[in-house]
């Protein structure tokens, strides 16, 4: 992608197609000869885990697919019979189940590793923004996997996010009547919400090339979060960092497969396996635990038009990070306060997380006199307050460290590292 | 190629005014075409002919005593009927509009006193309210407690709105047709 390709096509028809289409070249230089920062820790492994999660998503959700009626009165059935009858279908629909929570959870740590290295900053930023695109559609396309079960949590679910699009000025209703296409939740919704949790997966799949093509031309981060400037401070993507990552996803798969086989339900919620009823809300409606931080801050602002703006606004607002953050000095290892903010923002994301799934009204933590309500609004401010006024502000005051000179010398020593320069020189000459 | 032949750029005003023209109304002409080429692909999803052929249903009210209700389906949502109490009526005439959100005097929310017809949607996300619930005896909605009075008012909560009124009509005394 950006010449670092050391393909040379050894057969006649490897050559044939190279000088038509170089495209083994092209992923060669990708997954194989693509060099990475040598020191790269295992937060580095999630970005190949997602990738993984995709694949399992689109293989399982293609199969479910052939069993499958997206109609208010044969959905419910359809998963059931899924479940009973088709061979497997039990293990497939959980992996899919619980593959979009892992994915989820892939992604997440992906996103706050980028953070914690500051992976945003110039020259990556369009890296990042395509990462957030993902991160945007894989919300949609889960939002809408939700519903296809035909579920209590389905139809109130989708009922209360479709309602979000009311707030828009003027035609709120008119885009709520088309997302619908009818005058509430109906069979018409499930139909086009089917059509659309199958097309987005493969959009979703379109940007993770770009993604990867924006990450080639800058090369990865790494956890010093300076740039590699020798050889000495690379190594190649194959077969040093393909093992690891494969390595990362073995373990991934067995905890997926650890909720697959011995806790398929765990991350769900009970009210799904009652069929809908567009006459009952639930007593408790929760949306999927990966959207609960956001669904507190909605919760936290008591005007309808401000609470879904909110909400929208959390999510967006991540987009614009690598211009909020003012600081040149990208690794939360030489940003001393700022590492103590970023797990602050971290511990609060999974107190939202908590706090959308409980009655506002309760006290908090059983402490009386403090309800979940109060507590909800301290973190959005925390929330909001961590990008607007704590990114910008602590880049102009905040003191860092020093930076080290290179890689290597980081990882070798100064002496090490020189030591083992002289040596990749002498091996240089000897192969001359 | 194009770089080796340099056009004469016949800059001539005339000609000038005459080729913008042509662009403008080329590009306008295209983007209409291709407005009215999109239309049906979005307007596909708007409620088809059989969604709104149910549009209207008749309900039999003869069975609903005071102080019951009846939830009917209608276009996919549920209609409360509620034939009132006195003393709901009287609650719902003696709130000062000054203290409503959404200020709508009790005759505006019912044609019959004692019949209340409305759209049992709340108006913050479209949960269903519970009936004879809330700290203003009317509907509660469980899921961001939002309050409504006996004349299905909101009084307390996210939501923004009253509940809705829908088209409706007595036939008979006992005989109503919504929509
Ligand atoms: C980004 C990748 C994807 C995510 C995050 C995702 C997420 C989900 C979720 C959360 C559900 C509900 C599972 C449940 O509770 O039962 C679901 C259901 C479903 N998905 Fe996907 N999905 C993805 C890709 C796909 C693809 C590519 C297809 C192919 C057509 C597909 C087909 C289905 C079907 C048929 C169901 C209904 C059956 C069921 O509920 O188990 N999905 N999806
Ligand atoms: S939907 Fe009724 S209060 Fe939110």
């Amino acid at each position: 992608m950006s010449g670092h390709s050391t393909y040379v096509p050894k057969s006649n028809a490897g050559k044939w197609l190279e000088e038509r289409l170089p495209i083994i070249s092209l992923m060669h230089s990708a997954a194989v000869s693509m060099p990475n920062p040598r020191n790269l820790n295992y937060w580095w492994v999630f970005g190949g885990i997602a990738m993984f999660m995709l694949i399992v998503q689109i293989v399982t959700g293609i199969i479910l697919a052939m069993h499958y009626t997206p109609h208010a009165s044969m959905a419910f059935n359809s998963v059931e019979h899924i479940m009973r009858d088709v061979n497997w279908g039990w293990m497939l629909r959980y992996t899919h189940s619980n593959g979009a929570s892992m994915f989820f959870i892939a992604v997440y740590i992906h996103i706050l590793r980028g953070m914690y290295y500051g992976s945003y900053k110039a020259p990556r930023e369009v890296l990042w923004l395509l990462g957030m695109l993902i991160y945007l559609l894989m919300m949609a396309t889960g939002f809408m996997g939700y519903v296809l079960p035909w579920g209590q949590m389905s139809f109130w679910g989708a009922t209360v996010i479709t309602n979000f699009f009311e707030v828009v000025p003027f035609i709120g209703d008119d885009i709520r009547t088309l997302l619908w296409g009818g005058f509430a939740v109906d069979s018409p919704t499930l139909n086009r919400f089917f059509s659309l949790h199958y097309l987005l997966p493969f959009v979703i799949l379109g940007v993770v090339v770009l993604h990867i093509w924006a990450l080639h031309v800058p090369g990865s981060n790494n956890p010093l979060g300076i740039e590699p400037k020798t050889k000495q401070d690379t190594m190649s993507f194959h077969p040093y960092f393909t093992m690891k990552d494969l390595y990362a996803i073995v373990l991934f798969a067995i905890l997926l497969f650890y909720f697959v086989f011995f806790n398929p339900n765990f991350m769900g919620h009970p009210d799904n396996y009652i069929p809908a009823n567009s006459l009952v809300t639930p007593a408790h409606i929760v949306p999927e635990w990966y959207y609960l931080p956001f669904y507190a801050i909605v919760r936290a602002i008591p005007d309808k038009a401000l609470g879904v703006a909110g909400m929208f606004g959390a999510i967006l607002i991540m987009f614009v990070v690598p211009w909020l953050d003012t600081s040149k000095v990208r690794s939360a290892k030489f940003r001393p306060a700022y590492r103590i903010f970023f797990w602050i923002f971290v511990v609060n994301g999974l107190l939202l997380g908590y706090l959308g799934q409980v009655n506002t009204t309760d006290d908090f933590l059983g402490i009386h006199g403090i309800t979940n309500l109060l507590i909800s609004r301290v973190g959005t401010i925390y929330y909001f307050g961590f990008f607007v006024v704590i990114l910008p502000v602590l880049g102009l005051i905040e003191k860092t460290k020093p930076l080290p000179n290179s890689i290597s010398e980081a990882v070798l020593g100064v002496e090490g590292a020189a030591e083992e320069a002289a040596e990749m020189a002498v091996a240089t000459k000897a192969k001359a | 190629m194009a770089d080796s032949v340099k056009l004469e750029e016949p800059n001539t005003g005339v000609e000038q005014g005459r080729r913008d023209f042509l662009y403008i109304a080329t590009g306008a002409f295209g983007a209409l075409g291709v407005g009215v080429g999109v239309w049906p692909l979005i307007d596909q999803m708007n409620p088809d002919a059989s969604v709104k052929a149910l549009a209207s249903i008749e309900v039999d009210i003869s069975t609903v005593g005071e102080g019951e209700s009846l939830t009917v389906n209608w276009r996919g949502k549920p209609v409360f009927i509620r034939h009132r109490t006195a003393a709901e009526i009287q609650a719902s005439v003696d709130t000062p509009l000054s203290e409503l959100k959404d200020p709508q005097t009790d005759a505006e929310r019912a044609e019959k006193p004692e019949w209340l017809i409305m759209v049992g949607v709340c108006t913050h996300l479209g949960c269903i309210p519970l009936g004879e619930a809330g700290e203003y005896n009317g509907w509660f909605c469980p899921c961001h407690n939002s309050a409504y009075d006996t004349a299905g008012r909101i009084r307390k909560g996210p939501a923004p709105l009253n509940m809705e009124i829908p088209e409706y009509e007595f036939l008979s005394d006992t005989k109503i047709k919504i929509g």
